[in-house]
């Protein structure tokens, strides 16, 4: 489905992402996990076509650099980690505005798939009673929840997600994650995510690519590749000891 | 920032627009009347609709102050005011900025020099001797929204209010010198520094108004072909990407056709500052900030505003006339501090 060949992305002479290939298929949720600064949000930037980069990316068979950008938010959609907002959308124009790459015409219309998916993207997200609502009277939750409804209503094959969840607290997390894990159940869809809560790559993750200093150390199915010895070599650190002992604090009292 | 949840979407209705048009057509006509020498409005009314429907009246120092002097100033008053508060709204919207505008960010003066170079070197077109001036001042509008775009992204590369505006001042004060020793160096040529800094609209003829007619419908039509992009712009430039808009292109797009129309109204009016800045807000604050609803009503406040700013320039210490550059500008850096300030508390 998606597949990177020796890419290699450079600020100014220094190597971000370096020679990394990998591949991701439908139903597959691959975690890119590693430390701060091992490449991981550079490489979706790169894949996204947002940063110049060396190498070659191939969509369904095809070298990503010759389809054009609408043809690729058709199928691929992205959520990041921050959306602030400086004007006072509605909920629902924000939403709608990821059926832009679907819309044909002079005055946008021909789109009829898209308020269905559009009112379907509201519901799943949970989003219908505020769908009036301006977007500078929401919490960050709900703010997130309205980028990841309008990633829905891009009705895409793959989700790209840069810690979606990220300074969200707990209840929000387990919401756009347990969402996700729902959407993805439907054939040829696939997610490629960002994620730094290990704990959250494992329950969600179906593969995992690990990188450190912009390589990869290892990919493949997520118990293989969250191995104790390559968690260890990426983090300095047992990463293992330290999950058990912290889920050692969640007992009951006696 | 919490508050009423209710958005515009649901309090906008198309009446709105049938006020401001109607507010706009009042305005226009109050304008012809008052003045050094005031027209009852009923004369003029009667004097502009025999004009447009091509009946022949017999000469009068009314009809000739009318349709000689205060309509085509009118005119034109109306349509710098709507294409200047266009540029602003579309600027906002495209840089995701509330303080953007041709004024603050130093594109106004830049047209300026240009518009004040090729009138000192007598710069022509063919069969048009303001053309020159026109294309010059709409090339280096062009030129400084480049340079000033490129400096404050090799300073700050997320462009933040900020950055931009701190390099438009910086860039406002250098151009005027260069404009000031153009302006000295050309006496005989050129027009006066006060007009290329605060504006005037003395002398402005029918030629103009068709000129920033024209200007305004070309421009006007690709902005508002632009409108969905400029929303996604102005929810984010990196959302918009991911949705699909091709950002670099429709940014160019955007970047020159306001340009070109800030560099059309400066080569008539000289520098008018604020207007751009302003008034898209006041439009927000009617229709939201969807572009489909907002780039038409910024077209109205424009207008209506710097029509009344006009007006109060000729009328407040007449028989002075003031700059209509000073009204728009005691105006413009008041509200520029109430933005800046909830922009600041907002960030």
């Amino acid at each position: 489905m998606l597949s990177g060949k020796q890419i290699t992305v450079r600020y100014g002479s220094r190597p971000v992402v370096n020679d990394l290939s990998f591949s991701l298929e439908p139903g597959q949720w691959m975690m890119l996990a590693g430390p701060n600064g091992a490449g991981k949000t550079t490489l979706i930037e790169a894949v996204t076509q947002g940063v110049p980069y060396s190498g070659t990316f191939t969509w369904k068979g095809r070298d990503m650099r010759a389809i054009r950008p609408g043809e690729i938010a058709r199928s691929i959609a992205v959520l990041s980690q921050q959306n602030t907002m400086n004007y006072a959308y509605s909920v629902e124009e924000v939403v709608g505005l990821g059926r832009y790459a679907h819309q044909r015409g002079l005055l946008g219309s021909g789109d009829t798939e898209g308020r269905k998916l559009v009112e379907q993207a509201l519901a799943v997200t949970g989003l219908t009673e505020l769908r009036r609502a301006s977007m500078l009277t929401l919490s960050g939750g709900e703010t997130q929840r309205v980028f990841l409804a309008q990633v829905f209503a891009q009705n895409p094959s793959l989700l790209i997600l840069d810690e979606p969840a990220n300074h969200l607290d707990l209840q929000y997390q387990q919401s756009i994650f347990d969402t996700i894990r729902r959407w993805l159940q439907q054939p040829g869809r696939a997610v490629l995510s960002v994620v730094h809560d290990l704990s959250l790559a494992r329950r969600y993750g179906t593969h995992a690519l690990l990188m450190k200093d912009g390589r990869a150390v290892s990919q493949g199915e997520i118990s293989h590749v969250l191995n104790r010895e390559d968690l260890r070599r990426v983090y300095d650190l047992d990463v293992y000891a330290w999950m058990r002992e912290s889920a050692a604090f969640w007992t009951d009292p006696e | 920032m919490k508050g009423s949840r209710q958005t515009w979407q649901e309090r906008f209705s198309p009446m709105t627009y049938v006020i401001l048009a109607a507010v706009l057509l009042l305005t226009m006509l109050l304008c012809v009347c008052m003045g050094s020498v005031r027209i009852p409005l009923r004369e003029t009314a009667a004097v502009i609709r025999d004009a447009v429907l091509g009946r022949s009246l017999p000469e009068s120092t009314f009809r000739n102050i009318i349709l000689n002097i205060r309509l085509p100033r009118v005119l034109c008053i109306s349509l710098v005011g709507a294409a200047l508060s266009l540029c602003g709204a579309a600027m906002q919207g495209l840089l995701r900025n509330p303080l953007a505008d041709g004024s603050t960010m130093g594109v106004s003066s830049g047209a300026a020099l240009g518009a004040a170079i090729a009138m000192a070197a007598g710069f022509s077109l063919p069969g048009s001797a303001f053309g020159g001036v026109t294309v010059m001042a709409m090339l280096f509008a062009f030129g400084s929204l480049m340079l000033i775009l490129s400096l404050a992204y090799a300073l700050d590369r997320s462009l933040s209010t900020g950055s931009i505006i701190l390099i438009g001042v910086v860039f406002t004060m250098f151009i005027s010198s260069v404009i000031s020793l153009v302006v000295t160096f050309s006496s005989d040529h050129t027009r006066s520094l006060n007009f290329w800094t605060l504006g005037s609209f003395s002398g402005t003829g029918y030629h103009h108004a068709r000129l920033l007619a024209a200007a305004l419908l070309i421009c006007g039509c690709i902005l508002m072909h632009y409108r969905r992009e400029l929303n996604a712009f102005a929810v984010g430039e990196d959302n918009a990407r991911h949705i699909g808009v091709p950002v670099r292109r429709v940014k160019l797009v955007i970047l020159i056709t306001v340009s070109a129309l800030i560099g059309v109204c400066v080569s008539v009016s000289g520098t008018v500052s604020f207007v751009g800045l302003i008034m898209p807000h006041i439009a927000r604050m009617l229709v939201g900030p969807n572009h489909s609803r907002l780039l038409p009503a910024s077209l109205f406040s424009g207008a209506i505003f710097l029509l009344l700013a006009d007006l109060a320039a000729r009328t407040v210490l007449s028989p002075i006339e003031l700059s209509i550059g000073v009204v728009t500008s005691l105006i413009g850096a008041a509200a520029f501090i109430v933005i800046f300030y909830h922009t600041r508390k907002a960030g």
